[in-house]
């Protein structure tokens, strides 16, 4: 079972008094306790079973400004005693950083809201394995598919972030998933696609068949692909990866990207980055939410903020230490976004389809062909080519290539966003890409 | 060495008695306990970024019988936590009957010393040469824009308890120093990067100056890239140098290459053992035993002597790497590549030095051969889905050639091929075959391991390089 608050705020209070005592000014904290209990299925059978306890401490001290940290998973007394000094000792001779502090005490978080993080509900494996027979049942019905792996993971966790400030916090979270990856052949050749499933509570879990299939279906759909001649042309990103542009965006204006100088976006800030139809928000308060939390891994209280604003660039995301390299306050994203996603567009996925004669749409990439310093993009893609609104043939072994800030303002919007994940994006196009082929 | 019993309310013995129990029933299976230390120390922004010290511990214990592994595991070393992990594996598995297997082989080799790298350099030296690499680099002019070094060592000490007191042993240091630099020239910003690493002291690799020699191939590489043009778009020859490119025969052939995989037939190279894979004069291995390498181990996760397993010979697929599971249902022997990140990950089958051997022809045979190609010198990372066969990585250093000869170079790019189909297209194997400097990580479901991999130079007939340029 998850330990209780109590027994993680007395190891938070153990370390920081200690660390006090051995003659640090400043001390911040994080105790963690996580319990998860994974079975995974194969061709319909049992696979693997596996169920995690673990523990962990964070700790850094500062003395003045200096500062070092250690992590530990053993929680034991003595073990912590040793690495307290040890931390000490290495924070002694440590060189000092003006910019090293705790983060401001008007900016720290003051109440905990219950945002529904935790489900208390535990899957037991018996049932964890006739949800997965389901989802594999419905997965291998097509004589096509000729290999089914479906997993489903529960996690519980709790936590106590605490500083020598005074700050004291932390609530339990859940955790559940569902995947099924589906392997497909033709003449000899395979397919792979899957599915997933994350929720906060078991009760919005999809059905198992629903992940089944759709796994099933899109595997079955990208057998045969044709490697097409290379081109420009428009690039719809379906919604599995339309929000790496997101996670791109979430790189490039984190305040240590800004302050070291290694961001395209660097001195961008109001000025417009995407067309003046697009907004981004990072909304840390959604009920349920994947990404949702009362402050950031700092303590620091985090409130919905609109990162971009009718296509301009409103704010950083912003810690405490770079806030100061940068004069900025932290806004509350030590640790990065939370529920980050894009405002709908106007066009419905269909008429976005149909907006031109010929596309290309990506259903998956592979390779991490994205540089924050130039902006330059490359990338292995497959998906389907678009012809007068229809999807004709499934493509692979290309490449899509670009540079993020004219693909940013070549951004068109459909309409349907899901909130599926802790980023979300809905179906996007980005108007001309160079895309290699044969 | 760690005593992990120490300090516990359970000794050795007891804890034996516990996995000669659960096990009894199983086809394999066992305790792996480890005690790991890390340290990590940066220096960014012309200060000492962090400096933290890591300290983990903790067993995983697992049970395998047929296909199906059970594992649990904790930081918790105790007589409870232990039952309970037995408890949680023998619930599993209760419906299965298995015999086990105590056959494991046994070696006398090591291919590390037993040296603790985080305590054999210290804090102050360590600290002092941050500091000297910033000043190093910083001096070579105003178009040094970022400097970013650090410092990564490790120390892992692993015991595994097998059913009827089996016991094996062994302790694993690691380092690796890096540097990466951004430049700035009218207006362009690039990045080199570069480091070093193994399983020896930091001073073994950055004595004498030579981490100098560090600084000046991550400027060299920023400095290239200043210049760089836009790289084409399309399929055309590719020339790749030799040492770390060889993270292609990582991707495209290696993990296809695992036996879980193949087992699985979700690999595109499960019904092609014996047959040609690669051109004539293509030998490809995986070897786990020389010393002191980044991707090496004296035995493997679950106890297994490593061995340099012949995966390609002379074109034709021998071999599979295997764990003692996949081997198992595969009717075959472990070939010492059973792998986990941590006591937290369950065993895997995996690549430790993966190598392509030297032929005979020179670097400048290859290059004055392509009239329109490139010359790929060195890459950022790669991927593959093993299972269609396609395979990317990223150029961070790359040249035109034209006419057979070096031109321009561009900018970075990703490469895309076809596993199954790419070593057919090796036309020309070099002999100039090269190590990594040992420093890179292999991720797979999650978990990542240090290999290493070396190649010679090769040209590839026909590749897809996915750059702007049309």
């Amino acid at each position: 079972m998850i330990r209780d608050q109590e027994f993680l705020r007395d190891i938070a209070s153990y370390c920081i008094e200690n660390s006090k005592k051995l003659g640090a000014t400043d001390v911040g904290v994080k105790v963690i306790h996580s319990v998860s209990e994974n079975v995974s299925f194969r061709n319909k059978k049992l696979d693997e079973s596996n169920r995690a306890d673990s523990f962990a401490v964070n700790l850094t001290t500062y003395i003045e400004k200096k500062k070092s940290s250690i992590n530990s998973s053993d929680l034991s007394k003595s073990n912590l005693e040793k690495l307290i000094e040890r931390c000490i000792d290495a924070t002694k001779i440590t060189p000092s950083d003006e910019n090293n502090s705790l983060p401001d005490k008007d900016l720290m978080s003051k109440e905990i809201r219950d945002l529904n993080l935790y489900d208390e509900t535990h899957y037991p494996n018996d049932k964890k394995i006739e949800f997965l027979k389901n989802v594999e049942e419905t997965a291998s019905t097509d004589e096509k598919i000729v290999n089914t792996e479906a997993g489903f993971t529960e996690n519980k966790n709790n936590f106590i972030l605490a500083n020598s400030n005074g700050f004291l916090g932390g609530y339990k979270t859940s955790y559940f998933s569902s995947s099924c990856v589906a392997v497909s052949r033709i003449n000899g050749a395979m397919e792979r696609d899957y599915e997933f499933g994350s929720t906060r509570f078991l009760e919005d879990m999809m059905e198992p068949e629903e992940i089944g299939k759709i796994a099933a279906d899109k595997a079955i759909k990208k057998l045969g692909p044709k490697k097409i001649k290379s081109e420009k042309i428009g690039v719809i990103f379906d919604k599995r990866i339309s929000k790496g542009i997101l996670s791109t965006l979430a790189s490039a204006i984190s305040a240590s990207a800004i302050a070291r100088g290694t961001s395209f976006l660097k001195d961008q800030i109001n000025s417009e980055v995407f067309p003046n139809s697009i907004n981004i928000i990072d909304d840390p308060k959604i009920e349920k939410g994947l990404g949702s939390q009362n402050f950031d891994s700092e303590g620091v209280e985090t409130n919905s903020l609109k990162l971009v604003e009718n296509g301009i660039l409103k704010n950083y995301l912003i810690d405490t230490y770079y806030g100061k390299k940068l004069n900025l306050k932290s806004n509350g994203r030590s640790g990065g976004t939370t529920n980050l996603y894009f405002e709908n567009g106007t066009l419905s996925f269909k008429d976005l389809l149909n907006s031109e004669k010929k596309f290309l749409y990506i259903t998956e990439t592979i390779g991490h062909g994205g540089n924050i310093i130039t902006g330059d993009y490359s990338v292995g893609a497959s998906g389907f080519m678009v012809e007068d609104g229809e999807l004709t043939y499934p493509v692979s072994e290309i490449t899509i290539a670009g540079n993020f800030k004219e693909m940013f303002k070549n951004i068109t919007l459909a309409n349907d966003l899901e909130m599926k994940y802790s980023t979300n994006a809905p179906t996007l196009l980005i108007n001309q890409m160079t895309v290699a082929g044969k | 060495m760690s005593n992990f019993f120490k300090e516990t309310d359970i000794d050795t013995s007891q804890a034996e008695a516990i996995v000669t129990e659960t096990l009894k029933n199983c086809d394999d299976g066992e305790l792996y306990l480890e005690n790991h230390k890390s340290e990590s120390i940066i220096l960014d922004d012309n200060k000492i970024k962090s400096s933290t010290y890591n300290s983990d511990q903790g067993y995983g214990f697992r049970a395998v019988t047929g296909e199906v592994v059970a594992y649990s595991h904790s930081n918790d070393i105790s007589k409870e936590s232990l039952r309970k992990s037995s408890d949680n594996l023998k619930d599993t598995l209760k419906s299965k009957k298995g015999t086990y297997n105590h056959e494991i082989p046994k070696t006398n080799n090591k291919y590390y010393e037993n040296i603790n790298p985080i305590e054999s350099k210290t804090f102050d030296s360590k600290i002092d040469l941050l500091n000297s690499v910033n000043n190093y680099l910083r001096s070579k002019g105003s178009i040094v824009n970022q400097v970013t070094a650090n410092f990564l060592g490790e120390h892992k000490s692993i015991e595994i308890i097998r059913s009827d007191n089996q016991v094996l042993k062994d302790d694993r240091p690691l380092v690796r120093f890096n540097v990466s630099v951004v430049l700035e020239k009218n207006g362009k910003k690039e990045t080199g990067v570069y480091g070093v690493g193994g399983r020896q002291s930091y001073d073994d690799y950055l004595k004498d100056g030579s981490w100098k020699d560090v600084c000046d191939e991550a400027f060299r590489i920023a400095n290239v890239n200043l210049e760089s043009k836009p790289a084409p778009a399309g399929e055309m020859k590719v020339v790749l140098g030799p040492g770390w490119p060889a993270i292609l025969i990582h991707e495209a052939i290696g993990h296809g290459l695992e036996g879980d995989f193949n087992r699985k037939k979700t690999s595109a190279f499960h019904n092609l053992m014996g047959q040609q894979v690669a051109s004539e004069g293509v030998t490809i291995v995986d070897d786990g035993t020389l010393h002191q390498r980044r991707g090496s181990l004296t035995i493997d996760d679950e106890g297994t002597p490593t061995e340099n397993t012949v995966l390609i010979e002379n074109g034709i697929l021998k071999n599979y790497m295997q764990d003692r599971l996949n081997a198992r249902l595969m009717g075959t022997k472990s070939t010492g590549s059973g792998r986990r990140e941590s006591y937290k990950h369950v065993v895997l089958p995996r690549m430790r030095n993966t190598m392509m051997l030297s032929g005979k022809y020179s670097q400048d045979e290859m290059i004055s051969s392509v009239d329109k190609g490139i010359f790929a010198v060195s890459f950022g990372g790669g991927q593959v889905d093993i299972t269609s066969g396609k395979f990317v990585f990223n150029c961070t250093e790359a040249y035109e050639i034209n006419n057979g000869k070096i031109g321009s170079p561009i900018k970075g790019a990703t490469l895309i091929g076809d596993g199954p189909s790419i070593l057919k297209e090796v036309s020309l194997v070099g002999n100039d075959m090269k190590l990594d400097p040992g420093i890179g990580t292999c991720g797979k479901a999650g978990q990542g391991v240090p290999v290493g991999v070396a190649q010679p130079s090769i040209l590839i007939n026909k590749m897809t390089v996915g750059g702007t340029k049309l």
